[in-house]
């Protein structure tokens, strides 16, 4: 365990404490610190997330025990076929962690910070982050299911939204809006109403039947 | 003639996550949900059971998944406010906040005073009535079928004031980034200072009927009880957390939207069951209606939007007589505004928990990415760890208690 450097928000350095108290522990690790109207957003290597991860939440001055959520963000720019906002990685992974002030033992500072991983198109795994913080479990099984992103370690990895036989990621930004075939194809399958005369969400909107239109697909 | 066990791990059961030990008699799968009514919506729950006792419940969601987030990237940010409404759809106006301060976060912008308060205002009647929501259901589902109609009676008068201000009751889209879609209509404050009047009594009634009741108690106490350290690790917020005794609220912990100007305090709860649940929600009630009532005594008085017609399209009567109104009118639904590149993301206290949206900008008029963080969605991580040893009738308890809305897991 390194020594604090101090105490206040802000490290000697004029940085956020975390931002230094990182780069003193992990000096290979931190990429890159932004600031934008008063959060801070660190990106770190993708390798070492578990360790860092482990250590915002231990540090004695830092605390992030509540881990608010963690999401995914594809910065395909599908119609330039580049990568936006001159970015290295086409994903990212953000981990949202969070200091609850307790009352009860006094520890805790109020302070929210946003980790972010590059995550590779052709290597798209990140370490999980559950066996740090086990509610990890949902939001990654929500990034694999919409990005595509596996979760080494994860212990539990099924799609979450969509059914367990959707092929493709749904937040990709290369997956069209729109355009998918609806669950009931023609009204031929699941609770179907064949010839009948009741619309259903299946069928045409013109009052034809599945029959009628012929097979759409 | 022999029975190949292999056979009863189908394809079908792995990918819903239920392994069966062929040679284990003891555990029964049961089934619960989609179509139950105490799902809340359309929730699944794999339970597997020990007799009646509850060793694992595995929760499916995805039912009325719509895909919000992927369509909010294709909307303008002033018109992506709409589709916020859907996710919670018993606390529109929280959702709305929650995004119109993402948006006002990369904007750099805040509303003048009485925005604010009228923000505040709707927010805590709208706590009030998804609450409500929550006690009529939570009790239904427990057996107590009176709450539900004295629940529903005064939810009914704070839709009408929904209805009043917007003319939509459950999805107004008032709160837009810059302000508000409009000021509240001559007599409106008037009906909502009655009905901030009456409230209190109204929660004594409820109270009445089942905060003694050995019924109740007998199916709340000591049920679901989760510690304050299993709150964090597994992202629970909201009345949730608050029961397990942390006053962690982020209208104190973080103030927005001028609640600092409030007097309020946080009730917690002491053993983080079913019933100090129910216990945080009631006071919750009541402190809604006191910043409710102090809103309405001190509502300044003065514009309510930002003076940016690039951000708050102008008033309606201004098109007939400027050209500069008829230029911003054009551009703000046309193109939109433009946020500068960046991120945010600002967390509010919706009756479920913490609520926020990230928003990543690109610069163009429409979001690059726009997530919501559910708090139904993380607090539903907690189920399998409260049910754990529980009986199936306790489920059904404990599902009501973490107040889950499925259009909000689903998105």
């Amino acid at each position: 365990m390194a020594e604090p450097l101090t105490t206040t928000e802000t490290a000697a350095s004029g940085e956020r404490l975390e931002a230094a108290l990182l780069r003193e522990r992990f000096p290979d690790a931190v990429e890159e610190v932004v600031e934008f109207r008063g959060d801070t957003r660190i990106t770190v290597r993708r390798d070492r997330i578990q360790d860092i991860l482990q250590f915002l939440r231990d540090a004695p001055e830092l605390q992030y025990t509540f881990f608010s959520e963690c999401l995914g963000v594809d910065y395909l720019d599908p119609n330039a076929e580049e990568l936006i906002l001159g970015k290295k990685h086409r994903f990212e992974v953000v981990y949202n962690l969070y200091s609850v002030p307790d009352t009860r033992t006094g520890r805790g500072t109020g302070r929210r910070i946003f980790i972010k991983v590059g995550v590779p198109e052709d290597d798209p795994v990140v370490p999980t982050a559950t066996g740090v913080y086990p509610g990890a479990s949902f939001p990654e099984r929500e990034i694999f299911d919409m990005f595509g992103i596996r979760f080494e370690g994860h212990p539990d990895l099924r799609r979450i939204l969509m059914s367990d036989d959707w092929v493709g990621h749904p937040q990709r930004k290369d997956y069209p809006l729109g355009g998918e075939r609806v669950q009931f194809p023609g009204g031929k399958f699941g609770p179907s109403v064949g010839d009948g005369i009741v619309q259903h969400p299946g069928e045409s909107f013109f009052g034809r039947t599945a029959s009628e239109l012929g097979d759409r697909d | 003639m022999t029975l190949d066990l292999s056979q009863l791990n189908s394809a079908a059961t792995l990918a819903q996550g239920v392994q069966i030990d062929p040679l284990d008699e003891s555990h029964m799968i049961v089934n619960m949900g989609p179509q139950h009514p105490s799902t809340h919506g359309v929730l699944r729950i794999v339970l597997e059971l020990d007799g009646e006792t509850i060793v694992k419940a595995t929760p499916h969601m995805g039912y009325v998944h719509t895909g919000i987030e992927k369509e909010g990237e294709y909307q303008q940010y002033l018109k992506a406010v709409t589709i916020t409404d859907r996710m919670d759809y018993v606390s529109a106006h929280i959702n709305n906040l929650a995004y119109t301060l993402s948006v006002e976060k990369l904007l750099g912008i805040q509303p003048p005073p009485r925005g604010q308060y009228l923000r505040m205002l709707l927010c805590e009647l709208q706590r009030i009535a998804s609450h409500l929501v929550w006690l009529g259901t939570h009790a239904l589902d427990i057996g107590a079928m009176t709450v539900f109609f004295y629940a529903f009676r005064e939810r009914e008068k704070l839709l009408d004031l929904n209805e009043m201000l917007s003319g939509v009751r459950m999805m107004p889209s008032w709160i837009v980034p810059g302000g508000l879609r409009g000021d509240a209509p001559p007599g409106w404050f008037e009906r909502c200072k009655a009905f901030v009047d009456e409230f209190p009594y109204r929660v004594d009634e409820y109270e009445t009927l089942i905060d003694q009741n050995p019924i109740w108690r007998e199916r709340t106490q000591g049920i679901g009880i989760l510690t304050a350290e299993e709150c964090y690790g597994l992202g629970v917020s909201g009345p949730t957390l608050r029961a397990c005794g942390i006053p962690h609220d982020l209208r104190k912990a973080a103030p927005y939207s001028s609640i600092d100007h409030f007097d309020f305090y946080i009730p917690t709860g002491e053993y983080g069951d079913v019933y100090d649940r129910y216990r945080v929600r009631m006071a919750e009630m009541r402190q809604s209606r006191e910043i409710a009532k102090q809103a309405l005594e001190r509502m300044p008085d003065g514009p309510i939007n930002v003076d940016d017609h690039k951000i708050v399209p102008p008033p309606r009567h201004e098109l007939d007589t400027s050209m500069e109104a008829v230029i911003h009118h054009f551009k703000i639904w046309t193109e939109g505004f433009r946020p500068p590149v960046g991120e945010a993301y600002v967390p509010v206290e919706s009756p479920k928990g913490e609520i926020g949206f990230y928003l990543v900008s690109n610069g163009s008029p429409y979001p690059w990415r726009m997530h919501l963080r559910p708090p139904s969605f993380m607090n539903l991580q907690a189920l399998s760890r409260m049910c754990e040893g529980r009986l199936i009738a306790d489920v059904v308890a404990i599902i009501g208690s973490i107040d889950i809305i499925l259009g909000e897991i689903d998105r």
